[in-house]
């Protein structure tokens, strides 16, 4: 610290430089912030996943259903501890852009299979109790305004091509952080007796969440349940639902490769642009580094002056994007619920600090090792 | 001239120095088999024309440069074995600085600047803070002590660099042309303040000077002339 206000007021020593450097900083931190939050929107259910959880969606593809009668021949196969069943809605509360999930459920299996829902239990007995009874997760009753006893019209594309009207009965909080509480739920018997209307689809369902009695016999269980519908008009593909997920993110793309992508080209461009910020500034006051020489200072305190000059450039900046980018992030989804989560992981922001020191020690090694190097009776003719 | 030997014991002693630059394909001597002696407490002048190599003889001696041959002992250091390291700390210790073109940086204080050596220190901050006071005070300008180099005159940014040669009471105080860019009335302001040091405080100096009327303020003047001691003069 006592070498403090000299790095500082070199800092300060050409403050348009140093604040246009810094913006550019604080702007790469703010996009990484983004990006990463983003990232997590997208494949952060898979780390979130259940181990002991298989999801057993039909072989040719996730639309194309099974049938409702497998969840007993499934809860028979040895290594399955339970079943519940889900089924895509595809509904559109108000406007299409207004997404978020519903699903029909058996409530009773549906919150036993997911306890990282938490429904007080007098709105589960109400559920229970209600035909047409829904419950929504937190992050969508709070975007839409949604109170216990509100009726929500939902329009399905899909199954009768009608409004279907909802009572509200209950609203899940996640037990995580990480919790996606952006679905609606409701009754699958209200769901199949409705389809009997539309004559198709009636019996058939989704896909099937199973739990496995031990998760380190899952890949056995999986086989053992694709065998188990072997040949048959409807056969399955079963696979752990952290690679359900990730195939189902899939579909946009390699979110991680994108995101790194990204990342890798701004990280670059403020490389070049910080770096070439610092090998100026020590080009600049090469005389004043042969007098710190001259009179005293080693090569190794120049070395640690330079670098932690370029430190205490990335670190602020990167620091200050950081907080933006976490504090806009704490404003919500700005897609309006696209994302079921969103939010910086705290080993995204550890990352981040990460690169900033990384970036910083980059950025400042090549001028740093220059100014090292230099002859001090040399330096001092420079100033 | 070979031994410029006076008969007390010396504090410098420089034998049979050779300096050799080379540029590209060609070797050019500076210093050509030097010898001299300081004695400590003295005031000794360099003088001699351009490129007679006193400015390489002050950087040998200080420690910023290295002998091609020959050996250089200052304070019983054989500074010319040292490495880059210790030769740093050992400057820290023994040497104090005055330049030409004062050298100060400019984004400091004069305080700060004055306290720059200070931070190789063990000293607490108050500590060093009491020593950067007594030398602005040696150099007369303690109500100066916030302003920043560009805000100084010449002969006052001088005496901020003279400040911090002193600060740490080094064993040797180098000035090189410390009044070459300064006009008469602020040169013998410094040359007064350096001639003060010497007899007022013991330190010992060697000045680097084209200037004959610097060179009269030091006790003794030897002459360089192509990379030899030629002649010596002793008040």
């Amino acid at each position: 610290m006592r070498f403090f206000h000299l790095i500082w007021g070199n800092l300060k020593r050409r403050k348009l430089r140093t604040a246009l450097t810094l913006l550019s900083i604080l702007v790469a931190f703010v996009l990484f912030g983004f990006l990463c939050a983003i990232k997590q929107g997208l494949v952060g259910g898979v780390t979130l996943a259940g181990a002991d959880r298989l999801i057993v969606r039909h072989k040719v593809s996730i639309i194309q259903l099974l049938p409702e009668a497998y969840q007993a021949r499934m809860e028979r196969v040895p290594g399955v501890a339970a079943a519940a069943h889900q089924t895509w809605f595809g509904g559109i509360y108000q406007d299409p852009k207004n997404f978020f999930m519903q699903c029909p459920v058996v409530p009773e299996q549906f919150m036993a299979m997911f306890p990282e829902f938490r429904l007080p239990p007098e709105q589960m007995k109400a559920w229970r109790a209600t035909r047409t009874g829904a419950i929504v997760g937190r992050k969508t009753a709070d975007r839409f305004g949604w109170k216990i006893g509100a009726k929500v019209p939902i329009m399905s594309p899909i199954w009768l091509r009608k409004p279907w009207v909802f009572d509200l009965v209950g609203i899940f909080e996640g037990r995580d952080k990480d919790t996606d509480t952006t679905s609606l739920f409701f009754r699958y018997d209200y769901f199949d007796e409705s389809r009997k209307a539309q004559n198709w689809g009636q019996g058939l369902v989704g896909w099937y969440t199973i739990r496995v009695k031990d998760p380190a016999q899952a890949a056995e269980v999986a086989r053992a349940v694709d065998q188990e519908f072997e040949n048959s008009p409807a056969e399955t593909k079963t696979e752990p639902e952290g690679a359900f997920i990730q195939a189902w993110a899939n579909q946009i793309g390699n979110i991680g490769l994108i995101v790194a992508s990204i990342l890798g080209a701004v990280f670059f461009t403020i490389l070049l642009v910080t770096g070439s910020t610092m090998s100026q500034a020590v080009r600049e006051r090469i005389g004043e580094l042969g007098v710190l020489k001259a009179i005293g200072f080693t090569n190794g305190q120049v070395l640690g002056l330079v670098l932690a000059e370029s430190c205490l450039l990335t670190i602020s900046g990167g620091g200050l994007g950081l907080g933006l980018a976490a504090l806009a992030i704490a404003r919500g989804d700005p897609t309006g619920g696209l994302l079921p989560l969103f939010h910086l992981p705290t080993a995204d922001l550890l990352l981040g600090a990460g690169l900033c020191v990384a970036l910083g020690v980059l950025t400042g090694l090549f001028p740093a090792l220059q100014a090292t190097r230099l002859r001090v009776v040399d330096a001092l003719r420079r100033m | 001239m070979s031994d410029q030997t006076p008969k007390n014991d010396a504090l410098v002693r420089v034998d049979g120095v050779e300096k050799i630059f080379h540029r590209g394909s060609e070797d050019i001597h500076v210093l050509s088999n030097l010898t001299l002696k300081v004695p400590a407490g003295e005031f000794l002048a360099l003088m001699g024309p351009s490129g007679s190599g006193k400015s390489t003889l002050l950087n040998l001696i200080g420690g910023l440069d290295r002998p091609t041959q020959g050996t250089v002992e200052v304070a019983g250091d054989r500074i010319d074995r040292l490495s880059d390291h210790a030769l740093a700390a050992w400057r820290a210790r023994h040497i104090g600085f005055v330049f030409q073109l004062y050298n100060l940086i400019p984004v400091l204080t004069a305080e700060r600047n004055v306290e720059l050596p200070l931070l190789l220190t063990s000293l607490t901050k108050a500590q060093r803070r009491k020593h950067v006071e007594t030398a602005l005070a040696m150099v007369g300008l303690s109500q100066r002590a916030a302003h920043f180099p560009r805000t100084l005159s010449g002969g006052e940014q001088q005496r901020v660099g003279i400040a911090r040669a002193i600060v740490t009471d080094p064993t040797l105080l180098l000035c090189d042309e410390p009044t070459g860019d300064l006009d008469r009335k602020a040169g013998d302001e410094i040359l007064n303040l350096l001639q003060a040091l010497n007899r007022e405080h013991g330190k010992t100096i060697i000045m680097v000077t084209h200037d004959p009327h610097a060179s009269a303020r030091a006790a003794r003047t030897v002459h360089l002339t192509k990379g030899q001691l030629t002649s010596e003069a002793v008040k």
